[in-house]
């Protein structure tokens, strides 16, 4: 289990604000945290890693400390058992792939954790490319693999997937996913894509003018408690229309279009891009597999 | 037969005092390009000096600072028993002061250019500091150093002003390319001086066109 409290202050596009979070995530877990842009996500992450000092902190991994500004003391960034995966992807422009991920071994250890990497995050085509020649979602899997290979026990993932379509992204949740099951591992996820933190994590905490004012299981904290729907998804409003004397909602649903009717009332405090639950509550939905054409 | 020696001291004086520069250029760009200092600006005006300076008043001010009558050039004659004014050693010091922002800017403007992320994930890969410069900072601001590199040993090559202030004019010691070209046009020997000024164009010119032709190709590999 990983613990951690921290108090810095920031300043933002907003104004100064004052971080001041403690958090904890069970081991193997997979934790999101929401938030909008300059909410301070990335400067949690910042913290974990070592590469930037908090006013006041305290940090310890499965009971080792890594921070405690108590007594000052504090670990390198080298010294946690980390795995960071940067915004930027931040590889190393002048190594191949390959040397991208054998820049990560540790002293004596075995190259096969490479290879295993190469074929678990399917870079076999790769291995032998620069940086600057990959697509966004290669350098992200090189990114991924890179932070892997030293086996890090809590594995820190700065918003990886905002850069990228949907159809990528929701290949590399799966890789996401995958990695972090087989190498049990300790995740920390910032995003501020709520389908993404829907599909992937256990907890959610939600960070807002640097403070966290909820946290839970994603659908604890995103539904409206006042729903007791079984029938439920989280969308965002892509386009509000009058017809006749209703209103018609189109709500983006993960990356297909929903239809619904709404009143007048309804739609009074609604505005493009809002974050909204559609749900129901008197019918019971059916469901079916689609059956796909036998190809000849 | 012409006498050699002049372009072996120009290119012996141009090579140390470009190695020199390498060694003290790289934290000194690095201090400049990250730091938030209030120093940061003066010495930045510092190392810009010799661009805008005349190199005679450069050269006076180091004849004065190096002469063994004072401060500093006694400091060094009683500590190290070296003299830096009319000598090799003193041309060498004042060659590293008069090129330093040609070796520091490229470096600077290079490292400024490089995502502080680099350096990040280098860390939290468990690598320390040392490594993390000559594997992932210094091999990525390879045209930079490059670039830093030629422009140093040709200023150095180039010098005329400063050397004539602080090292004269003797054979073997002191008398650089530059300094023979004049003297023996001075002595209207055009012959000799021609075959000097051809020597240090065919040389220089090489120099450049290899270097331009590694950095382009360089650039190109990473791409493929």
């Amino acid at each position: 289990m990983i613990s951690f409290s921290i108090c810095k202050s920031l300043q933002t596009a907003h104004g100064n604000i004052t971080l001041d979070i403690s958090c904890e995530i069970p081991s193997g877990q997979l934790a999101t945290i929401y938030g909008a842009s300059g909410a301070g996500k990335t400067t949690i992450l910042r913290i974990l890693a070592g590469l930037l000092q908090p006013e006041k902190g305290h940090i310890t991994l499965d009971g080792n400390t890594w921070l405690d500004t108590a007594n000052g003391s504090g670990l390198l960034p080298q010294k946690r058992s980390i795995g960071f995966v940067f915004q930027d992807y931040a590889l190393f422009p002048n190594m191949t792939v390959r040397k991208n991920l054998e820049y990560a071994l540790e002293k004596r250890q075995d190259k096969k954790a490479i290879d295993e990497l190469i074929e678990v995050m399917e870079l076999q085509e790769l291995h032998n490319r620069y940086p600057d020649t990959l697509s966004g979602g290669q350098k992200q899997r090189v990114a991924l693999a890179r932070a892997l290979v030293r086996k890090p026990q809590l594995l820190l993932l700065d918003e990886p997937l905002s850069a990228l379509d949907i159809d990528m992204r929701l290949k590399l949740q799966d890789h996401i996913l995958q990695v972090h099951k087989h190498y049990k591992l300790t995740t920390l996820l910032v995003s501020h894509d709520i389908s993404e933190l829907f599909r992937m994590s256990d907890k959610v905490f939600v960070l807002e003018q640097g403070k966290i004012i909820k946290e839970g299981p994603p659908f604890a904290v995103f539904s409206n408690p006042q729903a007791s729907g079984k029938f439920q998804f989280t969308g965002e409003v892509v386009s509000i229309e009058k017809e006749d004397v209703v209103y018609v909602v189109s709500v983006l649903i993960y990356n297909s279009i929903a239809k619904v009717v709404a009143t007048a009332g309804d739609v009074q405090n609604l505005k493009l891009g809002d974050t909204v639950s559609v749900f129901s509550k008197a019918f019971n939905p059916i469901i079916r597999k689609i059956e796909m054409p036998i190809k000849k | 037969m012409i006498d050699l020696q002049p372009l072996f001291t120009t290119f012996r004086l141009a090579l140390i005092t470009t190695a020199i520069l390498l060694v003290i250029s790289v934290p000194l760009a690095s201090w400049l390009a990250h730091s938030r200092s209030r120093f940061k600006t003066i010495i930045e005006a510092l190392v810009s000096m010799p661009l805008v300076l005349p190199p005679s008043v450069l050269g006076f001010y180091f004849l004065v600072a190096f002469g063994p009558a004072h401060g500093f050039g006694k400091f060094i004659e009683h500590y190290f028993n070296t003299r830096l004014v009319f000598s090799f050693p003193g041309l060498v010091v004042a060659s590293v002061i008069y090129s330093l922002p040609f070796m520091v800017h490229p470096i600077q403007a290079g490292l400024a250019g490089l995502s502080p992320g680099l350096k990040e994930a280098s860390f939290s890969l468990g690598k320390g500091r040392m490594e993390t410069l000559f594997k992932v900072t210094l091999p990525n601001i390879k045209p930079s150093l490059l670039t830093g590199v030629v422009l140093a040993f040709a200023h150095t090559i180039g010098e005329f002003g400063v050397v004539l202030m602080i090292g004269g004019n003797i054979p073997g010691q002191t008398r650089v390319a530059s300094i023979a070209i004049y003297d023996e046009v001075e002595a209207m020997n055009y012959h000799a001086a021609n075959v000097y000024a051809m020597i240090l164009f065919a040389i220089t010119f090489s120099i450049l066109l290899i270097v331009y032709f590694v950095n382009h190709r360089y650039v190109i590999t990473r791409q493929l």
